[in-house]
């Protein structure tokens, strides 16, 4: 252990390091959905007619593409406020 | 808010989730009760009033998206799709209001995720038979078993987290914002409520309500 440091204040300092690092799992997401609006819109200006088919079938791949992002966020919402690692000190 | 109950020299703590999820029972039967009462007091050769007119605009909205999701043959699913989406919209709002949305809690969303998972199973082996349901693990050939098994077993748990993340989320960043800004938050808050709780509850209860129709008709048709 480092010299003069609390322990829980360490662990409580790299649990929020941790959940920074696990809400760069944004990244991924934020692609595959921008690809895929675009895609969409393309796909609206060839058929215009087919917005409602286009728009719903856009909307449950972005969804499908969410989640690894949405894990991400589970882990750092865990990590800031369950705190698990506390309990292994 | 939570209710602390004294009985019998015992204290039960009422959590703050099935608190506000019986209010949305009791509002959504209320509302049922009063539809019911006006359908039956309309008559048949007169014009149905604007509300009739509204509410027979949202049944036939949920029956015509079963339709076309899942097929005409599957048009029995509707009342349940029709329920689970009154639910969820009514759950996701309440952020609107000032309470704690019950789907901010892994519990609810994870019992409708297995509610979904259930049906999948049921009708999956009632459609396909035991033999064909069973040989469906083993496609398209037998040492993808185990992927299979974990592929089914990873729906819902992908399903309940989805709603939950989005739905969590907007509120720890709608509390963080309440905290930052103090009395200015009357200014910004309402645009960060728009997209928080109405933008993204809506098109989460469709998305919940979307893969469940697609995972109950694949499960029905391969």
């Amino acid at each position: 252990m480092l010299q003069g440091l609390d322990p829980k204040a360490f662990i409580l300092g790299c649990s929020a390091i941790g959940a920074g690092l696990a809400a760069i799992a944004g990244i991924g997401p934020g692609i595959g959905q921008g690809y895929a609006a675009g895609k969409a819109a393309e796909a609206v200006g060839r058929q215009p007619e087919a917005q409602g088919d286009v728009i719903r079938t856009m909307i449950l791949g972005q969804a499908v593409a969410e989640t690894t992002g949405i894990y991400g966020l589970v882990i750092a919402i865990i990590l800031l406020f369950v705190r698990p690692l506390l309990e292994a000190l | 808010m939570e209710i602390t109950l004294q009985l019998f020299g015992n204290e039960y703590v009422i959590a703050e989730t099935i608190v506000n999820t019986w209010i949305i029972v009791i509002l959504l039967s209320i509302f049922a009760i009063y539809v019911n009462r006006k359908i039956k007091k309309a008559r048949v050769n007169e014009k149905p009033s604007k509300f009739l007119n509204f509410i027979e605009l949202l049944v036939e909205g949920v029956e015509s998206l079963v339709e076309t999701t899942m097929g005409r043959d599957k048009l029995g699913f509707a009342p349940y799709i029709g329920t689970l989406a009154l639910y969820l919209v009514v759950a996701n709002l309440f952020g609107l209001i000032g309470l704690k949305p019950p789907t901010s809690d892994y519990n609810v969303t994870f019992a409708l995720a297995i509610i979904t998972f259930v049906l999948t199973q049921y009708y999956g082996l009632k459609s396909k038979g035991l033999g064909g349901y069973i040989k469906g693990f083993f496609e398209p050939f037998w040492p993808l078993f185990p992927l299979n098994v974990i592929g089914e077993l990873a729906n819902p748990v992908s399903l309940s987290f989805r709603l939950f993340g989005n739905i969590l989320s907007g509120v720890i960043i709608m509390f963080l914002l309440y905290q930052a800004l103090g009395a200015f938050s009357i200014i910004v808050a309402p645009v960060f409520h728009a997209y928080f709780d109405v933008f993204a509850g809506v098109i989460q209860t469709f998305i919940f309500i979307m893969l469940t129709m697609v995972f109950i008709s694949m499960a029905m048709e391969d």
